[in-house]
């Protein structure tokens, strides 16, 4: 209780001569979602003076002194009319308006840089592609169109950067996507806003906007040397996964180059795009994603690998973009010790080496 | 009786030298512990009720208030994270399962709604009683929770947290949840057959006060939505049990599968709250302006239009939870239809107020700042059910501050005014009116300064269930703190004063407000039988007029009587 | 006219004195409450909160279907194969108990109206065995998923759907392939449902089955039938609902996907 002064009077003095009602605007959609939020509130100050003017004009007019006899009204159709279709279409209009800024922000444009956050108790860790991983904290370069990935290890989180009005939920079992393009060099607050557990007040850090000089220096400051494709690759390589995903003529699992982005039918005839969520959900529940052609033999990973680990793998499944890649990555694997993915991972073996085509 | 002279206040009391409590009442119909308990009365169980409901209030407001005082300083320095976490989740459960669902139902709907249809009790009254009983066993299990160490889940129970991650009495308190949950189902089952089945002759759907009208709609959410909160947490409670449920990702379940499910109940549920306090302010704004509501039919319909669109918009709670940008379209379109019925009964309020003949007793009063206070609430809504703006404010203080206006700053105050309206009836007694006016401002100043400020904690960021925070959150957060110390004040008072009116209290008779409506013909407390006849409804609902002639009816036999 | 009176434009009571509070016990028959003006609208009304009742009941089960729905359309190779460990022997078997049990419980609706106090007796004693009947069924179905090994939780295992083989009976009659073991984990979800919904409309039967026999304790001293039938009546509604539950419980439960 010792702390209230000092720190009251300073946030007094700073918010009566910055008096700032809102974080910061430092990303282009902050702008955006302002100017919509405002025009709620002046909206919504006219419907409150309107009534509170009713209310309070009505019981000067009509206090009993004034107006001793109350006069009988049954209604009036046309003011129904009026305060129903009035509010209606303002609300309407809102409706757009927020839909419109609703798409923009969960719709990420298609150069967007990629940064992947996992969520889990109590702490942030954003992955870059470059392998720089960072605990509370996110490094972004000013200008650019971030994409942010989001997965929890746990329970619901929230990722949430209230200075670029962009807030997105990190879901255990699956992805979900937000992206921001930051405005203004600067430190802005990183909070966790789903409530989850003990020390949710904890998950709190920093977005460190830089310039694009800056954000390179720091790139190749903290990069501990391998990017997370390069990690994916290893992981590939001591998880066996190329032990069915190759290039041999006779491999049990379809070649991974340049899968990313690609139209696949699956056994079950169904068209699927691949994207980071398929192929997350193809590691963890091989048996409903198997590509039309192929057994459903691959086992599950479910249990055995972080949610760190298929983003690694989703990385570098993203940077297969050759078929000489893929033999590059088997060439590896031969190479390494017997101890680190010279055997097939349990669960691995293979009936017969034929192709079991479904009626 | 004669009319009153004076001017600013329509209350009209017997003479205070002659008039008594009438000696046969429904209090004093039998005496003894098993009388009450074993009661089928709806009036005897009303007010079970109310003392059930007044207790869990005061424990949820005091854990509220250790909320706001963890909350005056950036670290937490009160209580540790883990008990601050249970303090908030059992303030929610409190608040929200045993006192605001219930509250103006199972108060004045039980006492009320036979007695406004001319009917002698409610249609099922030993369901009634299983009701009362089945929210005191939820009640004492969540008593028994919070005596044991308490859940700290948050009221929404959200999984994989509460099934997997959390160590604390969840089961337990979804069970009382679930029990309480019964409880409201079976109130609103009979009321829904009462009003269909047992209005008096004459007594048309459109003759009905408007507060029939209210906890009907109430009613059929009560109904309909509970059940699938109850099995919700069944469900949660064998996962968490054994381990493997609908739920897990890990298992192949779906953690979304629960938002849906529990919040397909909890958004019906806010409409459950919140349209009989409603239904109280078309009661106490008619007899203050001595006017029939404006519009009667639109607020009527409206009440049913809340109803069925509130079972639309679920999944606004669930906008930025990665349900597909279209379905997040739709519902935000339906939110915007829900929102309209809740505009056009404020304007028809307002509107009833023209050419009235305003008085400003206490259940004025509280109406008043129900209508203000629910307005900014309800448009506060709108900012939340606008897709776009939602990522901004979503599960921070705003949202925090837009329910506690719409439940405490609408529902409470709409139960208050509902309480001071119908005492008199209630108990044959007139409360003190200054102090009860005092109380009402303070209740008013203080809701202001408590949560106003919160909506700016929220457009700053600051998230909600935090027990430590950034240092520039603090002023706000001491200023809320502040609000909340004279909110307390606010919400003492009426204990004080209301108890104290039970003894000292000026006689009140039939009907010191003047007002229509059924209720309003008995004596002061009813007769258990609530009328000696059932009475027929040959008028129209607020009928003012008829009121005037019944009056003058009355003097004219008086005088009769007094010249033989 | 004092305190406590009716309108007073002369309004009419209903029914003649009967519901005065002041006057001797009037003509109404022993078992109309008192806040009811006739027999006619308290049968009328009681009946109306039971079919209210039945609505929120489908609400209930609502959320049971729904994530059963989901889940099914979600895993289905899994759900088929674990539905084919339900014995449709027994499963059938259960369908006709309780249909001729909700036959039974029409029966001493009828016996009741008919005012025939034997008749509505051994109704009702039938309807109780073949409740009893049901629920002893549905044990020995739960006993054996139990030594299978199919009961959710730390005991779950999926041998019987990575390698069907090795359930020889099961295997007889659909020869499944194995299952990938993700899919065969999937298996744990249909159980956690079955469980719930056969346990949830158990659950039901039980209570259904306490106040079958409070009521044939109230039929042997002839409570029902003296005219007095709404009792039997809506619970006649309320077991015929457990029925309709169940049938839709076999046909999701037991009959995905059989030629």
């Amino acid at each position: 209780m010792d702390h209230i002064s000092p720190v009251l009077w300073q946030f007094l003095q700073k918010w009566l001569t910055h008096f700032a009602l809102f974080p910061p605007e430092a990303s282009t959609v902050a702008p955006e979602s302002d100017a919509l939020f405002f025009f709620m509130v002046l909206v919504s100050l006219i419907g409150l003076t309107i009534v509170v003017l009713l209310i309070v004009g009505f019981s000067i007019l009509y206090s009993k002194k004034r107006h001793p006899q109350a006069v009988q009204i049954e209604g009036s159709t046309l003011l129904e009319a009026t305060w129903t279709i009035i509010p209606l279409g303002l609300f309407l209009v809102m409706f757009v308006w927020g839909a419109l800024l609703y798409f923009r922000i969960y719709t990420p444009p298609a150069n967007a840089m990629n940064i992947y956050v996992v969520g889990k108790q109590w702490m942030w860790k954003a992955e870059h592609p470059g392998g720089q991983h960072e605990i509370n904290t996110l490094h972004v370069p000013v200008g650019r169109p971030i994409q942010i990935t989001l997965i929890s290890q746990d329970v619901f989180h929230s990722f949430s950067i209230p200075a670029f009005r962009v807030k997105r939920e990190a879901i255990p079992g699956r992805y979900t996507t937000v992206w921001f393009q930051a405005t203004a060099v600067g430190t802005y607050h990183l909070f966790c806003t789903q409530y989850c557990g003990t020390d949710h007040s904890e998950m709190i850090g920093d977005v460190i906007v830089m310039t694009p000089e800056d954000f390179k220096k720091w790139l190749e400051s903290s990069t501990s040397g391998n990017s997370l494709a390069q990690n994916g690759e290893r992981l590939f390589a001591s998880l066996s996964c190329n032990a069915c995903h190759n290039t041999r003529p006779d491999a049990r699992g379809p070649s991974l180059a340049n899968v990313y982005n690609a139209h696949l039918t699956l056994s079950s005839g169904q068209p699927v795009t691949v994207d980071d969520a398929f192929l997350r959900d193809a590691i963890l529940n091989p048996s409903q994603h198997t590509t039309q052609g192929y057994a459903p033999i691959m086992p599950t990973y479910q249990g055995q690998i972080s949610e760190e680990g298929v983003i690694a793998l989703v990385e570098y499944i993203k940077n297969l973009d050759s078929d000489y890649r893929v033999q590059q990555t088997t060439n590896t694997t031969d190479l390494l010790p017997d101890t680190e993915g010279g055997k097939p991972a349990a669960g691995a073996k293979a009936p017969a080496a034929e192709k079991e085509v479904k009626p | 009786m004669s009319p009153t002279t004076a001017v600013s206040t329509i209350v009209t009391l017997p003479d205070q030298s002659t008039a008594r409590i009438p000696k046969m009442n429904f209090l004093t119909k039998e005496n003894g512990l098993l009388s009450w308990l074993l009661t089928g009365d709806h009036k005897r169980i009303a007010t079970l009720y109310l003392i059930s409901i007044t207790f869990f209030f005061f424990i949820g407001g005091a854990l509220a208030g250790l909320i706001r005082l963890e909350l005056l300083t950036p670290q937490t320095s009160l209580m540790a994270a883990d008990t601050y976490n249970k303090v908030f989740t059992m303030h929610g459960i409190i608040m929200i399962f045993f006192f605001l669902v219930p509250s103006v139902p199972a108060t004045l709907g039980n006492f009320l709604i036979p007695m406004m249809i001319g009917a002698k009790d409610l249609a099922l009254p030993k369901v009634n009683l299983l009701s009362w009983y089945l929210y005191i066993i939820g009640g004492c299990m969540g008593v028994y929770v919070m005596a044991s160490g308490g859940v700290d889940t948050g009221w929404t129970f959200t999984t994989p947290l509460s099934t997997h991650y959390v160590n604390t009495h969840v089961i337990s308190t979804a069970m009382a949840a679930f029990i309480a949950g019964f409880s409201s189902v079976f109130t609103g089952l009979n009321f829904i057959v009462t009003i269909h089945k047992m209005r008096c002759p004459g007594m048309t759907w459109f003759r009905l006060p408007l507060f029939v009208w209210s906890n009907y709609a109430a009613s059929i959410l009560m109904v309909l939505g509970t059940p699938v909160l109850a099995i919700t947490l069944v469900l949660v409670m064998l996962e968490r049990a054994f381990g493997i449920g609908v739920f897990d990702p890990t298992k192949g379940g779906d953690p979304i599968l629960f938002q849906h499910l529990f919040w397909f109940y909890s958004h019906p549920a806010v409409y459950i709250m919140i349209l009989p306090g409603m239904g109280v302010i078309s009661e106490v704004v008619s007899t203050f302006s001595r006017k029939r509501v404006f519009g009667y039919t639109a607020v009527a319909f409206s009440s049913v239009a809340i109803a069925v669109f509130g079972f639309f918009v679920w999944a606004h709670h669930m906008f930025i939870m990665g349900i597909s940008n279209y379905a997040a379209l739709i519902f935000s379109l339906l939110t915007m239809l829900v929102a309209v019925p809740s505009a056009i009964k404020i304007f028809n309020w307002a509107f009833t107020l023209y050419k009235g003949s305003i008085t400003f007793e206490t259940p004025m009063l509280y109406a008043f700042g129900f209508m203000g206070l629910f307005t900014i609430g309800g448009l506060t809504g709108v900012f939340l059910g606008t897709t776009g703006t939602d990522i901004h404010l979503t599960e921070t203080y705003f949202i925090v501050a837009h329910f506690h206006f719409v439940m405490v700053g609408g529902m409470l105050m709409a139960f208050l005014s509902g309480m001071h309206f119908w005492w008199p009836k209630w108990t044959g007694r007139m409360y003190p009116e200054k102090i009860s006016q005092f109380a009402a401002v303070v209740t008013f100043i203080g809701f202001n300064f408590t949560f106003f400020p919160q909506f700016i904690l929220g457009m700053l960021g600051m998230p909600r269930r935090y027990a430590s925070y950034p240092p520039e959150f603090q002023a706000l957060n001491v200023f809320s703190t502040a609000g909340a110390s004279i909110l307390g004040v606010g919400y003492l008072l009426p204990i004080i004063y209301l108890t104290w009116s039970l003894k000292y209290g000026a006689v009140a008779g039939n009907n010191p407000w003047q007002a229509t409506g059924l209720e309003w013909q008995t004596q002061s407390p009813p007769l258990t039988e609530n009328f000696t006849e059932i009475p027929v409804m040959d008028h129209e609902a607020y009928d003012y007029e008829w009121l005037e002639k019944q009056d003058l009816a009355k003097m004219q036999a008086e005088k009769e009587v007094a010249s033989v | 006219m004092s305190d406590s009176t009716a309108i007073a434009n002369g309004g009419q009571a209903l029914s003649n004195s009967a519901n005065t509070a002041n006057s001797a016990h009037g003509e109404h028959p022993p078992y109309q409450r008192h806040h009811f003006a006739s027999v006619e609208q308290q049968a009328d009304t009681t009946n109306f909160a039971m079919w209210l009742f039945l609505l929120t009941e489908i609400m209930f089960f609502g959320g049971l279907f729904t994530s059963y729905l989901i889940m099914r359309n979600w895993y289905y190779q899994a759900f088929v194969d674990a539905s084919h460990q339900l014995s449709i022997f027994w499963g059938t078997g259960n369908t006709v108990v309780l249909i001729a049990s909700s036959f039974t419980m029409a029966m001493s609706v009828w016996s009741a109206e008919m005012k025939r106090r034997k008749s509505l007796l051994i109704y009702l004693c039938l309807t109780l065995v073949f409740g009893l009947t049901f629920l002893g069924i549905k044990g020995i179905e739960w006993h054996e998923k139990w030594e299978k090994h199919h009961i959710p939780g730390a005991h779950y295992s999926v041998q019987s759907f990575l390698n069907p083989q090795s359930d020889p009976e099961v295997y007889k009659e659909y020869q499944d392939k194995p299952l990938p073991p993700d899919a065969a984990q999937k298996t744990e979800e249909y159980f956690f449902l079955y469980f719930a919904m056969t346990g949830m409309h158990a659950l039901h039967m039980v209570i259904g089955i306490g106040i079958l026999v409070f009521m044939i304790f109230r039929a042997k001293a002839g409570a029902y039938t003296t005219g007095h039938v709404t009792f039997v009546e809506n619970f006649g509604l309320y077991w015929h609902f457990v029925d309709i539950i169940w049938i839709y419980l076999f046909a999701l439960l037991y009959l995905i996907s059989r030629h």
